[in-house]
């Protein structure tokens, strides 16, 4: 055996476990088969639409309003465009969004409480504080108001999720870290004259990462539907831009003869919210322990 | 004296996240009516699983009973179903657990925690059950004041608090008590009053006890016989001082000599090797892997208990001979005799 | 040579009580207590739950600031150093925990755990630290190719503790405070952790501070041995002479309440009843007074010294049993 898989035997150990565990529950396994089947048509999705440059916004106005047949499988929208291809175009953004926004969350809220619980005083005081501004309001409104503020964009979207929502996971690892750094190992590194910073990174945080990552698979599906709520009331993705929150906001005035418009993108929205949640379910089940019976 | 509680040749698994575990392999243990029985034995080897599976208070379908029987007064304790196992539990057997602060309630005063014990098994009226519990309180030496009943458990000190876990376990006046390390969180101090007072409801009240420990010492003082076990079995049983004066098993030598009695620390004995794997535990005697007398024999077949003296049995080839007759039991006698002379001079 | 001397240490708590947090209890942990090690020496704090004995290990590694009184440690004033002059005079002292497998990372790998203490010295080369760690891990008695890769977990109570010892020797520290290492253990592998301790002082040149409650176990590897009750000394002195001829009620209490496994003995009929008073509000005067046979009104006005009652021994009290 190589000498890297040697010193990383239990780690190994643990993840095949885990793997094993993950793959019983038959319903996180289909949330992962949904979500990897639709990074797999984000990725492809120019060479599978059938009508590419509608799907990236280009109009038809000769077949306005159309309803589902052979040659467009998901009927057309009040431009014209192919709604299968606008839907395929579409999913790029919910998965990119919902990865790196959630990534930037975790980044910065993290250290964050780390840092404050750790320390506690004056310094845990200060950043509970202004983590309780931000938390007292519906991030939803908040998200909006930085967006009205910064311009409506995806970009901007992202930026406002980002800082209404880190004072969730700040919160979240400060109370953490305020009861680990009792734990004797942390007392052991003391006693070894390890330094503070040192402390906080490599006992502190990944002793929190349980938590966090049950935190983030609840997150995700939250954030997807936060950004396209943000394209529904016109602050997120712009016209022409296929986005399913857009798509949603496009069909409504439609909705009671030409549904087909927006429901097949809030359908598509539902279906990959309920993937994230069913993973988040499986992963939930693999990090508790007492589940592992 | 009659039979009271007998577990014969119990078998029991669970699974855990490893694969199966094979906690007990064949535990014989009995005790008679007022007898003191101490179950001893180091972590792991299954003391406590055995108290818990008297009582039925294993999970199932985790922990699985494969083989044996527990017979209180005649009956078949796992043949019982859930309803007649709690009508059981309390009225004819208690248990009393390590850590008394979280064995009770915190948000009930202590009163009304004993009081509602009485009321489910007797079926008494408020004032009937207030008597029965201010009873119980004075036989385990607490003030059987209105006070005492007021009283939250965060409110009294360990060695109290485990007292009102008696008192709450022999409200309904239970010929058997289990107690499962009754006195390990406490300091020693208390420990020798919590140990006095079980003796005193031995010879008040007529108690029988199961009294489950690590601590050879506390077995000694209070047992009238002891079970040594190992690995998920009884390797040694019998009367506690023929037991300790005259071990036959090679580990029940070997576990008194690791203590720290009458030694300094250049002669502390320690036995080799380490507690085995119940995932896949040694074949035959389980203790062979680390018994300095191990024979051919004792990895291929699991030894079953011998009589080897006046209620004292012995599960070890060596020790009785794979004819059953009794071996190999001067030369352990003779080193634990200068050992048990050395704890007398110094202690 | 007195390698550490304690001079008059005070550790205090404040707790704060009731809704407001208007009032403060004063928890006296540790009330001006003082005693000196000889290198090369064990000695062992004895005390029950509450007695302050924790809590003094701490204050003399600087873990928890003392009120007041001073920790010489090879003449250095470690009460008065902070920040990196404090961390590198930690190199020299190191603490063994209670619970073993507690005191690691559970996310860490031992290879990672022992080789701490030398990333934070400095040691740079990545193959003389794994040297050094396997050297240490072979030293009490683990196989450094088994063990550098798994996590704490994996193992069992004691090779925990054996982890922690390795650990607390990779840096080869003079000077070890042991919080009851071996009360979290089985009986038979606590055998095999105290002769490691042994074998490890007299390899290392150690000097000890072994804090325990259990007599049994102190006897066995002390040299000295200091008694302590509710926050003060009761008795200090050589540790043969202490267990035959106590000098203090409480510590001939504590003698007397070990279970030995000797079925000819029943349970000590406790010398002193009751319980431990609390900390917060310790009785004035000598502490142990509201549980000894032998307390009087003076002993309720009249704090006791330390004063020596035999060659090498000294007891805090007004009536002593020698």
């Amino acid at each position: 055996m190589s000498d890297w898989r040697v010193r990383h035997q239990s780690s190994l150990d643990e993840a095949r476990y885990n793997v094993r565990i993950f793959f019983k529950d038959k319903l996180a396994v289909i949330g992962l088969a949904i979500i990897v089947f639709t990074i797999v048509v984000a990725i492809i999705g120019p060479w599978i639409a059938p009508y590419p440059a509608q799907g990236r916004g280009d109009s038809n106005l000769t077949e306005r309003l159309q309803a589902p047949s052979a040659r467009h499988l998901l009927g057309t929208d009040n431009y014209g465009r192919d709604v299968l291809s606008r839907v395929i175009y579409g999913a790029r953004i919910p998965l990119i969004i919902s990865f790196v926004v959630t990534a930037a969350i975790v980044l910065i809220g993290v250290p964050i409480g780390g840092i404050a619980g750790y320390f506690g005083g004056r310094l845990d005081e200060v950043v509970m504080r202004i983590c309780d501004v931000f938390l007292a309001f519906p991030s939803l409104i908040l998200a909006i108001v930085f967006v009205a503020f910064l311009g409506p964009s995806i970009r901007n979207a992202m930026i406002a999720i980002v800082i209404s929502w880190w004072p969730w996971y700040t919160r979240l690892v400060r109370g953490m870290a305020v009861s680990l750094r009792e734990r004797p190992y942390v007392e052991a590194a003391k006693t070894m004259g390890v330094g503070d910073f040192h402390i906080i990174a490599r006992h502190i945080l990944p002793n929190s990462f349980g938590p966090v990552i049950v935190q983030m698979t609840l997150d995700i599906g939250t954030v997807i539907l936060a950004a396209a709520g943000l394209s529904f009331i016109g602050l997120g993705a712009q016209p022409p831009v296929a986005d399913w929150g857009l798509m949603i906001s496009e069909g409504r005035a439609y909705i009671l003869d030409q549904w087909w418009i927006g429901a097949f993108a809030g359908l598509a929205i539902l279906i990959l919210v309920l993937a994230f949640n069913l993973v988040g379910d499986g992963l939930r089940d693999v990090l508790d322990p007492r589940s592992k019976r | 004296m009659e039979e009271l509680l007998r577990v014969s040749d119990l078998k029991l698994q669970f699974r855990s996240m490893r694969g199966v575990v094979k906690a007990l392999d064949g535990v014989d243990l009995v005790v008679h009516e007022r007898e003191i029985l101490g179950l001893v034995g180091e972590s792991g080897c299954g003391k406590t699983i055995t108290g818990l599976a008297i009582l039925g208070l294993l999970q199932r379908p985790q922990a699985e009973i494969t083989g044996g029987e527990i017979i209180y007064r005649g009956e078949d304790l796992l043949t019982k179903n859930d309803g007649e196992m709690q009508s059981l539990r309390g009225r004819e057997i208690s248990m009393v657990f390590q850590d008394p602060l979280a064995s009770l309630n915190p948000v009930f005063q202590v009163g009304h925690q004993i009081e509602t014990v009485v009321r489910i098994h007797k079926g008494v009226s408020k004032r009937e059950s207030r008597e029965t519990t201010r009873k119980a309180l004075a036989e385990v030496g607490l003030p059987a004041t209105d006070e005492t009943l007021k009283r939250y458990p965060h409110q009294f000190s360990g060695g109290m608090r485990q007292r009102v876990c008696m008192a709450m376990a022999l409200a309904c006046g239970s010929p058997l008590l289990i107690a499962d390390e009754p006195t390990t969180a406490l300091d020693v101090t208390i420990q020798a009053q919590i140990l006095n007072l079980l003796l005193r409801l031995r010879e008040e009240l007529g108690v029988a006890q199961v009294i489950i420990t690590h601590n050879v010492g506390v077995a000694a003082q209070t047992c009238d016989r002891i079970a040594v076990m190992y690995a998920g079995t009884v390797v040694e049983e019998g009367p506690v001082v023929e037991v300790l004066s005259r071990p036959r098993h090679p580990y029940t030598t070997a576990l008194y000599q690791c203590l720290p009695h009458g030694h300094t620390a250049s002669e502390l004995q320690t036995i080799p090797g380490s507690v085995p794997d119940l995932i896949s535990p040694p074949s035959g005697c389980r203790f062979h892997p680390r018994c300095k007398h191990v024979l051919d024999v004792c990895p291929t077949v699991k030894p079953k208990p011998v009589q080897v003296g006046d209620r004292h049995w012995v599960s070890c080839f060596w020790a009785t001979g794979e004819d059953g007759a009794a071996l190999g039991g001067d030369d352990a006698a003779k080193s634990v005799d200068d050992a048990a002379q050395r704890a007398k001079v110094t202690s | 040579m007195s390698l550490l001397q304690v001079d008059d240490l005070t550790v205090h708590f404040h707790i704060r009580r009731g809704l407001g947090k208007k009032s403060i209890d004063t928890v006296h942990a540790v009330d001006d207590i003082s005693f000196a090690i000889t290198e090369g020496e064990t000695l062992a704090l004895v005390g029950e739950s509450g007695c302050g004995k924790s809590t003094l290990g701490r204050a003399v590694l600087q873990l928890r600031r003392p009120q007041s009184g001073k920790v010489l440690f090879d003449g250095n004033d470690l009460t008065a150093m902070r920040g990196e002059a404090l961390r590198k005079m930690r190199r020299r002292v190191q603490l063994i925990f209670q619970d073993p497998i507690a005191s690691l990372n559970p996310r860490r790998r031992i290879g990672d755990i022992v080789a701490e203490p030398l990333i934070i010295a400095g040691v740079k080369d990545p193959q003389k630290r794994h040297q050094m760690v396997s050297d240490v891990l072979a030293a009490v008695g683990l196989d450094p190719a088994l063990v550098m890769g798994r996590l704490p977990h994996e193992f069992s109570g004691g090779q925990c503790q054996r982890i922690c010892i390795a650990r607390a020797l990779v840096l080869n520290p003079e000077f070890i405070v042991c919080d009851e290492p071996v009360s979290a253990l089985d009986v038979s592998i606590r055998a095999q952790i105290l002769n490691l301790l042994e074998e490890m002082k007299t390899r290392y040149g150690l000097t000890l501070l072994f804090i325990a409650h259990d007599l049994a176990v102190v006897k066995v590897v002390s040299d000295r041995v200091a008694v302590m009750y509710l926050g003060r000394l009761c008795e200090v002195g050589p540790s043969e002479q202490l267990f035959a001829k106590p000098a203090h009620p409480y510590t001939a209490l504590l003698i007397e309440a070990i279970p030995v496994p000797d079925p000819d003995m029943r349970p000590a009929e406790a010398i002193a009843v009751g319980e431990p008073p609390s900390p917060i509000a310790p009785p004035s005067g000598c502490r142990f007074r509201t549980r000894c046979p032998r307390a009087d009104a003076r002993c309720a006005t009249e704090v006791p010294e330390l004063r020596m009652v035999a060659a090498g021994q000294y007891a805090a009290c007004h009536y002593p049993l020698i």
